[in-house]
């Protein structure tokens, strides 16, 4: 058997991940949040380390897209899923067993989690082979797996499973509840009363198909009561419930750690790509990346925040769209404008459309083509700490060294708003320094300021500018673009703005 | 059991969503001052009608369906109204002692659900008996089906096969239940089972002839025993006490939906008498397909400012069969307001199948009938209200349909005339082009005189008319728009009346 992961070709990055802990910058980007809400639904998979450790090269990035491409297909996801919600189950039911004394009840709930288990693997064999599957790791998988169902052991398991479950279901018995007895004996076709009063008032029903309540009474555990009605109807069907106890003594151990493995793994794509689905759903863009580590040419259309998304999509807020692209020699996006004018936010949807890409998910943009950077450097401006003695310029100007320092012509700085705290005169200057040192570096960087003449400080610099509606000054659009002047005559823009001029207008009636 | 009283094929759903313009609509049309000449204090009648109203029928059949149930109404008002009166008090009936039934125990449930079939089951007796009395005196498909419906599915035997049922569910012999293994071997599908001879001895038989049987006693004082009894015995009357409060729920849901059904008619039972008394006429309006252009009236008066004033207005004539657009100018306070109204009101009515308030009246159907007015509230910058008023507009863009109807309200107005008028001249160029009809009261004169200069021939131009010696009459003639209208002319005009 030569399958090993669906998140690793080499098995040391594997070995590695499951020690990884969370980047420094996931704060400053709220890649924390997104990888909280991620893990909040997950914690039995222990998901975490997997989305803490970014992978190194190119061709595991692209193992990984190929797998969630694959899944992409619903009817594979969808049957993924149940794969895991059964497996969660088959734990579930042998857990509960193992704590069970009732001999009867524990032997029923532990050929449960087989059934349920059994169930688990033919629905899954079945989906891989229904699937159009692309990736390498899955259809290795699928090799292993159907090998795996078709050997001798698992078919025969399978196959006592289904009869025992079936010969306990066609057992039916009558109670007669009277006074203060209960009498127990084999049922002998006597009709359904409450289905006989359905049909008489029937005729007022609206739609036939409607649903009843459900009657399921306590799920687990049974009284002296109960355990002495099924120790009466155990004696009616001896031969069956001797067959469950045998059964329950050979299979002690059912499990496949293959599968056991895979169930674990799978889970680091159905989180995210579930994750996403609400914002999919909201019509927010997804893609996968080119992901390069030659070329510095990086761009995204319609790329936007996965965090602020998140936050604004359920409450049926909008979610504004922003393209970058650096080209040829450009290497630094600098972002001027007004404030509150979604800046910040820019400059997190750089970082986290980087970071993702090196995790192999999809990222949220319409398109993307990224670079295989080695580290991400943030500077954001955070609250004074009292603790911290040294003024607020000599903090960020240490920071700052501190990244320059260690970043490398790989490396990814995102600064936002440094040197607040002196003159702009000042800032301007310390700017203009810092700024040649990352031009020299030849970092790919994103840097939030209020010194616009940084925008024009270098070859290698593009400028970037929040904006303002431009019939009301007042309302912003969060929207960044690459500086450009318009002026449209008044009413009819706003005409056009509301999609009214003739053309528009008659172009959306009546479709 | 069918009710088809709103529709041929469908019961009237109440949930369905208005259309999203509808707050524009009632506002802009003064809708609830028809709804509240409807519905009294009857609020639910109220919110059917509000529906009705808003989501009218576009098909001619459909709309004579209902004008022929209304016309029965009109000829049998108390049999109509004692009909929605059975219908109303189990209504009532359930707020007051419904509550027991969705309790969490099936034995209390089963009891309380007992109760609440035994008087629906008197409500529905009452129906059978309204069919039999006065089911002759009715014409209309609708009402003939459901007075057939009524006579065949309340039958004799319906009313002997309740009865009986709701007096074997007192479980005077015990509870019998069938049992499955389910997960865990635990006992599972408990279903209630009448016992195969139920009149002779089946206990008997049951204990008797099935060997071997087991019984196991709880001994009085075992209170962790009697709890298990008495929760299979829940789970042995579940699926009964299920059935019967879905069947009681059922009979509820079908009396609501006769309610409802009846509700809109009963409205307008209600204000035919009230329109009657002030001597107002109505009509039934003649509905011409949608592909067409048609809008005829004579004496078309605004029910608004009828009920409003409590007499009768001052009705105008329309002849615009094959226009689609009109434009409406002439002076303020002319009565351009109440015509407009009046025109979008007829049109809803029109639609919901009932009288319009008019001598006689022909329109085409229109598929959604739009209102975009001009609001007076925000006016704290200009530049706001045009982007506010634009945006309704465009809001309606969004859904609009051909063969739609929009009747704007001095819209465009909150820029200059220029601006507005092209802003106005490539608006309605659209809509036009999409079949959408229009009526348009306008100030824009260099609009409405470039269209009138344009000689279009579906274009009818309207006016409010204005004595020489300013007085109004509130009529609306046919007439070119006055160029002049705030003009030298017209001070001179008003001033030297004055003095």
């Amino acid at each position: 058997m030569t399958f090993e992961s669906v998140l690793f070709i080499d098995p040391e990055d594997r070995a590695a991940a499951e020690t990884a802990e969370m980047p420094d910058f996931f704060g400053d980007l709220n890649l924390d949040q997104v990888i909280e809400d991620i893990l909040a639904q997950k914690r039995e998979y222990d998901l975490a380390p997997y989305f803490y450790a970014p992978l190194h090269d190119g061709d595991t990035i692209r193992y990984r897209q190929e797998v969630m491409r694959d899944l992409e297909d619903d009817a594979l996801l969808q049957g993924l899923k149940t794969f895991a919600e059964r497996m969660h189950a088959a734990r579930g039911h042998a857990r509960l067993a193992a704590n069970l004394d009732y001999r009867h009840h524990r032997h029923g709930w532990y050929l449960e989690a087989i059934v349920v288990y059994t169930e688990a693997v033919t629905h899954l064999v079945r989906d891989l082979a229904r699937a159009d599957l692309r990736s390498r790791a899955l259809l290795e998988f699928r090799n292993t797996v159907t090998d795996y169902a078709s050997s001798d052991g698992f078919m025969s398991l399978y196959t006592e499973t289904k009869k025992l479950k079936a010969d306990l279901s066609s057992i039916r018995y009558c109670l007669l509840i009277r006074d203060n007895g209960i009498t127990v004996r084999r049922y002998d076709g006597e009709i359904d009363y409450s289905a006989e009063v359905e049909r008489t008032f029937a005729r007022f029903r609206r739609d036939a198909a409607e649903n009843q309540l459900s009657t399921t009474f306590s799920v687990a555990g049974m009284s002296d009561v109960e355990e002495e009605i099924l120790t009466v109807v155990a004696k009616m069907y001896p031969s069956v419930f001797r067959a469950l106890s045998d059964f329950c003594e050979r299979h002690v151990d059912y499990l496949n750690e293959t599968l056991n493995v895979f169930d674990r793994e799978i889970q680091f794509y159905i989180s995210y790509l579930e994750y996403i689905a609400k914002l999919r759903r909201a019509g927010l863009p997804f893609c996968y990346p080119r992901v390069s580590d030659e070329s510095k040419t990086v761009y995204a259309y319609g790329g936007f925040d996965l965090a602020l998304a998140a936050k604004r999509v359920p409450d049926g807020a909008e979610v504004v769209l922003n393209d970058f692209r650096l080209d040829g020699q450009e290497r630094i996006l600098v972002v001027s404008g007004p404030n509150q004018g979604g800046k910040t936010t820019f400059a997190r949807m750089f970082g986290q459309l980087h970071y993702l890409a090196r995790l192999g998910c999809l990222v949220p943009a319409r398109e993307a083509q990224l670079y295989l950077y080695d580290s991400i450097f943030v500077q954001f401006e955070r609250e004074e700490r009292i603790q911290n003695l040294r003024g607020r310029l000599q903090d960020d100007l240490i920071r700052v060294h501190d990244i320059l320092s260690q970043a490398t012509p790989d490396s990814i700085v995102l600064l936002n708003e440094i040197f607040t705290s002196t003159t702009q005169q000042d800032a301007a200057l310390l700017s203009k320094e810092i700024m040649q040192s990352i031009a020299q570096l030849d970092l790919l960087c994103v840097w939030v300021t209020f010194i616009e003449e940084l925008a024009s400080a270098s070859a290698k610099t593009v400028s970037m500018v929040s904006t303002m509606r431009p019939d009301n000054p007042t309302f912003r659009t969060y929207r960044i673009v690459r500086k450009s002047a318009d002026g449209l005559a008044y009413a009819m823009s706003i005409a056009r703005k509301h999609r009214l001029t003739y053309e528009l207008l008659k172009d959306r009636i009546g479709r | 059991m069918k009710i088809r009283l709103m529709h041929r094929a469908q019961q009237f759903d109440v949930q369905q969503a208005p259309p999203s313009h509808a707050a524009a609509l009632t506002q802009d049309l003064e809708l609830d001052t028809l709804l509240n000449a409807m519905a009294g204090r009857d609020r639910f009648l109220k919110r059917v009608a509000r529906q009705v109203l808003l989501l009218g029928l576009d098909d001619a059949d459909a709309i004579r369906y209902r004008q022929e149930i209304l016309r029965d109404c009109l000829n049998n008002p108390s049999v109509v109204r004692d009909l929605y009166r059975i219908a109303t008090e189990s209504a009532e009936h359930r707020s007051r002692r419904w509550m027991g039934i969705y309790s969490r125990y099936p034995s209390v449930m089963l009891k309380s659900s007992l109760g609440m079939l035994q008087t629906l089951v008197r409500q529905l007796a009452k129906l059978r008996v309204i069919a039999d009395r006065h089911g002759g005196a009715f014409e209309s498909d609708g009402f003939t089906t459901f007075f057939d419906t009524v006579r065949e599915e309340l039958d004799d035997e319906f009313f002997a096969r309740a009865r009986e049922h709701l007096r074997e569910l007192r479980f005077r012999d015990g509870v019998l239940v069938s049992v499955e293994l389910g997960v865990g071997n635990k006992g599972t599908h408990h279903v209630l089972r009448q016992a195969n001879d139920a009149k002779r001895g089946w206990l008997r038989r049951f204990l008797g002839r099935l060997r071997p049987t087991h019984t196991i006693r709880i001994h009085h004082r075992d209170e962790a025993g009697a709890r298990v009894l008495s929760q299979l015995t829940d789970a042995g009357v579940a699926s009964v006490a299920n059935a019967l409060a879905q069947s009681a729920d059922h009979i509820e849901e079908c009396l609501k939906t006769l309610r409802t059904e009846l509700a809109f008619y009963v409205g307008c039972l209600t204000l035919y008498e009230r329109l009657s008394q002030l001597g107002a006429p109505v009509a039934f309006p003649q509905p011409v397909p949608r592909g067409e252009r048609s809008h005829h009236a004579v004496g078309l008066y605004d029910l608004a400012l009828t009920l409003t004033l409590r007499q009768r207005v001052v009705g105008n004539d329309l002849a615009a069969d094959g226009k689609d657009l009109m434009i409406i100018t002439g002076a303020n306070q002319g009565g351009k307001s109440t015509f407009l109204r009046s025109i979008g009101l007829a049109q809803l009515m029109m639609q919901a199948g009932t009288f319009v308030p008019a001598e006689s009246f022909r329109a085409n159907i229109c598929v959604g009938l739009y209102t975009h007015y001009r609001r007076e509230e925000d006016a704290t910058m200009e530049s706001g209200k045009l982007d506010e008023e634009l945006g309704r507009m465009s809001a309606i863009a969004d859904r609009i349909m051909p063969d739609a109807l929009v009747l704007l309200n001095e819209s465009f107005a909150a820029t200059n005339e220029r601006e507005g008028s092209e802003i106005a001249r490539q608006i309605i160029r659209a809509l036009l082009e999409r079949r959408v009809k229009v009526f348009f009261v306008t100030h824009l004169y260099q609009f409405a005189h470039d269209l009138h200069s344009n000689r279009v021939a579906a274009t009818a131009f309207l006016r409010a008319e204005r004595r020489s010696n300013g007085t109004r009459t509130f009529k609306i003639y046919e007439g070119e728009p006055l160029q002049t209208s705030y003009g030298k002319d017209l001070y001179s005009e008003v001033f030297g009346s004055e003095q």
